[in-house]
Parts: C-alpha cells; sequence; structure tokens
C-alpha cells in the first residue's frame, strides 16, 4: 500500500479546460467586440491583478496594506519618465515601472515592518503619502497638476500598427486592443504567478505562518523572509498594473495616481466581498464590483457608500467572503491549494 | 525671531493633534482596536456641531455640550453592537470593518453636505491673539493647548483614580481574568469607545473653528493623530501630546521653508523617529 499527497480534484481537471476556453474568448474579443466592452474590460482585468495581489498580501501574508497606491503611482510615474525623459516605447516602458514600484517598496518594507498588525495598516498609508508628496514636487513630470504622454510617443507605440492593420481599426481604438491584451497577460500571469506561489513549499510556508506564526517558526519557517518575498512581490505586480493603467489612460496627476480611494479602497471592497484568501475571491469579486458599478454608476457617493457597507456585513457575517459561503456549502475549489492525503484507505485532507 | 514665532505656532498647533490622536490611543491602548474611522469620526462630530449650531442657533461651544453625550451614545453604540464583534486573535476583521466604516461615512457625509468646504461660525475670540513677549500667539491655538492638556489630565484622573480606570486597565492587561473578576469586557469597550467619541467632539470643535473642512479631510486627520499615537509610544497619553507637538513642529517649521513641505515635513519627522526609535519615544505598552 502506498499513499500519496495532491492537490489536484476532479472538479479542478473540468474547471482548467473550462478557463482554458473562457482564455481563449477572452484573447478572441477584440475581434468582434466593440471599443467600449474593450476598455470596461480592462478596467476590470487591471482591478482584478490589483485584487489579487492585495490578497496575496493581506489574505495569504497577513500583512494588511492601506498603500498599495503608492506602487500603482510610482509604477505609473515611472512609466511617464521613462517615456517622456528616456523617450522609451511605452510597452517597454510597462516593464519598468514594476521595476520603480520595487525601488520604493524596499524602503517602504523596511519602515512598515517596524510595526505591527494594525499599525502596519497605517504605516503603509502614510508613506504612500509621502510618496504622492515628494512625486508632486517633481517639476518635469507636471509637479500637483501632472502631465500626459508625447503624441509622438503614442502615436508610434510598438504592435499598435500591427492591431491597426489586423482588426482594420483606428489608432486610438488599437491602443486600448493593444492594453487589454496586456492587461489580459498581466492577469492570466498574476493568477498562475500565485496559484504556482501557493502550490509550492514556499506556499505551504505562507499558509503556515498566516496560520500560526510561532508553529511555523518552531518547523523552520522563515517567517520575516516570507514577508519579504510577499511584499516585493506584491508591489512589483501592482506597479506593472499601475503602469499599464496609465498607459492606456495617457493622463496623471499625483492625486488620482496616488488614490486610495481608486487603488486601494475599491480592491478591499472586491477582496473582502469576494472572498479574502482565496484566489476565486477576487475573481467573484470584481464580477459584483462591476455589476453595482452598472447598477448604481448614476448615484454617485451611494456606490461607494453601498460597496463598503456590503463590505462590513460580509465580514461580520461571512468573514471568507461570498466564495468562501459558496466553497463551505459545495467544497467547489477551481484552484485547489489543499493538500489531500490519499491512499492506506484514508480520506482526510489537510491544508 | 521668525522662527521662534514659527516654533511656538508649531506647539500649539500639536495641541491640534493631540486632540485627534487621544481618542485614537485610549481605544488602542484598551482593546488594541485601530479604528481607521477616527478622522471621519473628527469630521462627522465638526458637521454635527455645524448642524446644531445652524437649528438651535447656539454658540460653537454650546453646541458642544449638546453633541457630546450624542457622540457618546453614538460611540458606545458603534462598540457595542458593531466593533465588539470584530474584536479577536485576527487583525484583519476590525481593520477591514473600520476600513469600510471611513468610507461609508465619507461618502454619507458628501451625500448629506455635499463638497462645499464648511466652518463654525467664528467671532472675535477666534481671530483675537494675546502678545507674549515679542510674539503673538492666537487664542484661539492657545485654548485648543489647553483643552488637550485638560483632556490628558481628566483621562489620567479616570485612568488611575476610578473604579472605571481599573477596569480599563484590568480589561487592557487581561480580558479573561478581568471578566472572572465581574468586569463585563464587552461593557467596558462601549464605555471607552464613548468616551473617545467625548474627545472627538472636542477635537472637531477645533477643527472647525481653526479651518475649513469637508468631508474628504478625514483620513488625513487620522494619518497625523497615528502618527502623534506612534511618536509618543504606545500607551503614554503624554508622549502622544510629544508625539503632536512634534508634527505641529515640523509642520509650521517645513511650512515655513516652502509652503509645499508643510504636509511633507510632518511625514518626514514622523519616518525619523520611526527609524531612530521604532518604539516610539516614550514607550510603555508592550505591543
Amino acid at each position: 500500500m502506498t499513499y500519496f499527497v495532491q492537490t489536484r480534484t476532479t472538479i479542478s481537471g473540468v474547471s482548467t479546460a473550462l478557463g482554458a476556453a473562457i482564455l481563449f474568448c477572452l484573447i478572441l474579443l477584440p475581434f468582434f467586440a466593440g471599443r467600449g466592452l474593450i476598455q470596461d474590460m480592462f478596467t476590470i482585468l487591471t482591478m482584478l491583478v490589483l485584487a489579487q495581489l492585495w490578497n496575496l498580501l493581506a489574505g495569504y501574508g497577513g500583512l494588511v496594506s492601506i498603500g498599495q497606491q503608492a506602487f500603482v503611482g510610482m509604477g505609473a510615474y515611472t512609466l511617464f519618465g521613462v517615456v517622456i525623459l528616456g523617450g522609451v516605447d511605452p510597452v517597454a516602458a510597462t516593464l519598468c515601472s514594476g521595476l520603480g514600484a520595487l525601488v520604493i517598496a524596499v524602503p517602504t518594507a523596511f519602515f512598515a515592518f517596524r510595526l505591527n498588525g494594525a499599525y502596519f495598516a497605517i504605516g503603509t498609508w502614510v508613506i504612500a503619502e509621502v510618496v504622492r508628496l515628494l512625486v508632486a514636487q517633481w517639476k518635469v513630470l507636471g509637479g500637483g497638476t501632472g502631465t500626459s504622454l508625447p503624441r509622438d510617443a503614442t502615436g508610434n507605440m510598438w504592435f499598435v500598427d500591427g492591431i491597426k492593420a489586423l482588426l482594420n481599426i483606428k489608432t486610438s481604438a488599437a491602443r486600448d486592443v493593444l492594453a487589454y491584451w496586456l492587461a489580459l497577460a498581466l492577469a492570466v500571469a498574476t493568477i498562475a504567478g500565485i496559484y504556482w506561489l501557493l502550490r509550492t513549499r514556499r506556499g505551504l510556508a505562507l499558509a503556515a505562518v498566516r496560520d500560526n506564526i510561532e508553529a511555523a517558526k518552531s518547523v523552520g519557517v522563515d517567517a520575516a523572509r516570507m514577508k519579504w518575498v510577499v511584499f516585493l512581490t506584491s508591489a512589483f505586480g501592482t506597479g506593472l498594473a499601475g503602469g499599464l493603467i496609465y498607459m492606456q489612460k495617457a493622463r496623471i496627476s499625483p492625486d488620482a495616481a496616488f488614490s486610495v480611494t481608486d487603488w486601494t479602497a475599491y480592491v478591499i471592497f472586491i477582496v473582502v466581498i469576494g472572498g479574502i484568501g482565496t484566489i476565486e475571491g477576487p475573481i467573484l469579486g470584481v464580477l459584483i464590483f462591476v455589476v453595482l458599478q452598472s447598477l448604481l454608476a448614476d448615484f454617485g457617493s451611494w456606490y461607494l457608500l453601498s460597496l463598503g457597507l456590503l463590505a462590513i456585513v460580509i465580514m461580520l457575517v461571512a468573514p471568507r467572503g461570498l466564495w468562501g459561503l459558496l466553497s463551505e456549502r459545495t467544497g467547489l475549489h477551481i484552484f485547489p491549494v489543499q493538500r489531500r492525503l490519499h491512499g492506506l484507505g484514508l480520506e482526510t485532507s489537510e491544508e | 525671531m521668525i522662527w521662534v514665532d514659527t516654533i511656538a505656532q508649531g506647539i500649539l498647533l500639536g495641541g491640534l493633534y493631540a486632540l485627534f490622536a487621544a481618542g485614537l490611543s485610549l481605544v488602542f491602548g484598551i482593546m488594541r482596536l485601530v479604528n481607521l474611522a477616527h478622522g471621519d469620526l473628527i469630521v462627522m462630530g465638526a458637521y454635527l456641531i455645524l448642524v446644531l449650531v445652524t437649528l438651535l442657533g447656539l454658540s460653537p461651544f454650546i453646541a458642544v455640550l449638546v453633541a457630546m453625550p450624542l457622540m457618546f451614545a453614538l460611540g458606545w453604540g458603534l462598540q457595542k453592537h458593531l466593533l465588539n464583534r470584530t474584536l479577536g486573535d485576527d487583525i484583519l476583521p476590525p481593520l477591514l470593518v473600520t476600513f469600510g466604516l471611513s468610507v461609508v461615512l465619507q461618502n454619507a457625509l458628501l451625500e448629506g453636505f455635499s463638497a462645499d468646504s464648511q466652518r463654525l461660525p467664528t467671532d472675535m475670540l477666534t481671530t483675537a491673539s494675546v502678545q507674549i513677549g515679542s510674539i503673538a500667539l492666537g487664542v484661539m491655538p492657545l485654548l485648543t493647548f489647553a483643552s488637550a492638556i485638560l483632556v490628558i489630565i481628566c483621562l489620567n484622573q479616570i485612568f488611575y483614580r476610578t473604579s472605571l480606570g481599573r477596569a480599563f486597565r484590568a480589561t487592557s492587561d487581561d480580558p479573561v481574568t478581568a471578566s472572572l473578576m465581574g468586569i463585563k469586557p464587552n461593557q467596558v469597550f462601549a464605555v471607552a469607545t464613548g468616551i473617545a467619541m467625548i474627545i472627538v467632539t472636542i477635537a472637531a470643535l477645533y477643527l472647525g473653528l481653526r479651518s475649513n473642512f469637508d468631508p474628504n479631510i478625514g483620513p488625513a486627520r487620522l494619518i497625523y493623530a497615528f502618527e502623534a499615537v506612534i511618536i509618543g509610544g504606545l500607551g503614554s497619553l503624554w508622549g502622544t501630546l510629544i508625539g503632536g507637538i512634534i508634527i505641529g513642529v515640523a509642520q509650521t517649521v517645513g511650512a515655513a521653508i516652502n509652503p509645499e513641505w508643510q504636509i511633507l515635513a510632518g511625514h518626514i519627522a514622523f519616518l525619523v523617529v520611526l527609524l531612530i526609535r521604532p518604539r516610539g519615544l516614550f514607550p510603555r505598552a508592550n505591543d
């Protein structure tokens, strides 16, 4: 008799096939969808990336950051800096935006890791404010009022001519399609990367640190190192997303790029409503976010107010979010990370 | 001489920040809860005073007395029915619930009062100043600073001279043992948040009298309050006052050099203290 550990389930095999089919449709979407839908999908995908990365931080790493806007803003400003001052192509510059966010993330981690739990949250917020105020002093990039990407940079972007010819559309629409495809690639890479991380030994260590830091340390997990890994990974990805978002907008200002509402509050609500600590949660959350947005679009601040209320209610009633409720009832896991022991007549499971 | 004046203004501004921070410090000290909606509650207090002033034609100083019991009741209810349910070993629920509360409050105020700047009605008192040596100090900043000191003295008296304070300290140390002695931690927490809301109301009065306010300024007040608490060291109310003064002086000195650096200088001062003394200047609590 032998036994073995596996994470895949029958359902996950089915859902992998389904996921591949959905991905295929999403790749082909620009061939039959209008420009408005492509722009909406771009927003959804970038919010999904931000949500997945915040979830990695808070849901798996136990690091509740309210300063994610620092990395979105820094990524975006790095893109604008490299394009405007260095004359680099905007598509190539998006890669630099991840590095730009890392430059801020290292000192941020150095300061913020001195603060525990709740104080870490406000600490990251303070640092995001400091970065915003410093960037607003950067006169070459428009100071407090912001700036736009130069027309010759946005007009001659890589791949845009090819997309124009392929889809037979105008330059501005082709730019949106390009941004959409990049966002799709980033979203897939983020989800795949997080899923991969959680299934490795590192992921197990991460879950151990989240569940009980002392016990994790006692079996040899380097908790401090895990915190750094998670924080820097999340900052890098958030910076990439920030660069991409502002490459599409082509216009930036410190108040917008470092907005706590747009880049952290919405993201937190998406994760909490969908289900914190799962990969499926943010996906479900971003869908609910979009539905609520289209329902309440005309009601201004009522939208944010109801999102906040919904998040509070969910945190109190179902702390694992809507996905948590669903998977508790049905045992459904699209991205299973639970390690199940099979064989020897055992049917136990352990996380 | 201008520097002496700048620093004096900064010290008095620190009194305002200490008022912002005292409620936060109290709640954290007793139940280890960081209320991310603290700044928005201050702004809400300012609107409440404004409504009382406009509807009843009261002076702001009388209106604040009417607002205090209302805010106490609000804090008591908020803690009893919402925040107590989030307390526990997991830090996520209190943080996320109070963050949600912050966003809800901001948008409710925005819906109710619009984004226009408001100000409490001012009279002679708010513009008066006294001459001390060669520097002129505003009566309003002096009054704020005196109120901050008074609040801290009162809180210390409550903490160390009353049975309520004993319950506060006992619950803070060990809620389980305290409840064996007949203390109901949830009840104690509700009273503590109620008292914090009274301080919030006092802070709101001076916020509204000294400057314009709108529904969006709450988070910045939370950040100043938080910085003052951390600089002072957790659990020390006098430390919180010193923390407020450090932020205040850094801001006025920064503004004197370049108006754009005012807020930034305060944040930098905080980061420098955090770098040198990670546990604050006068640490007492062990968390």
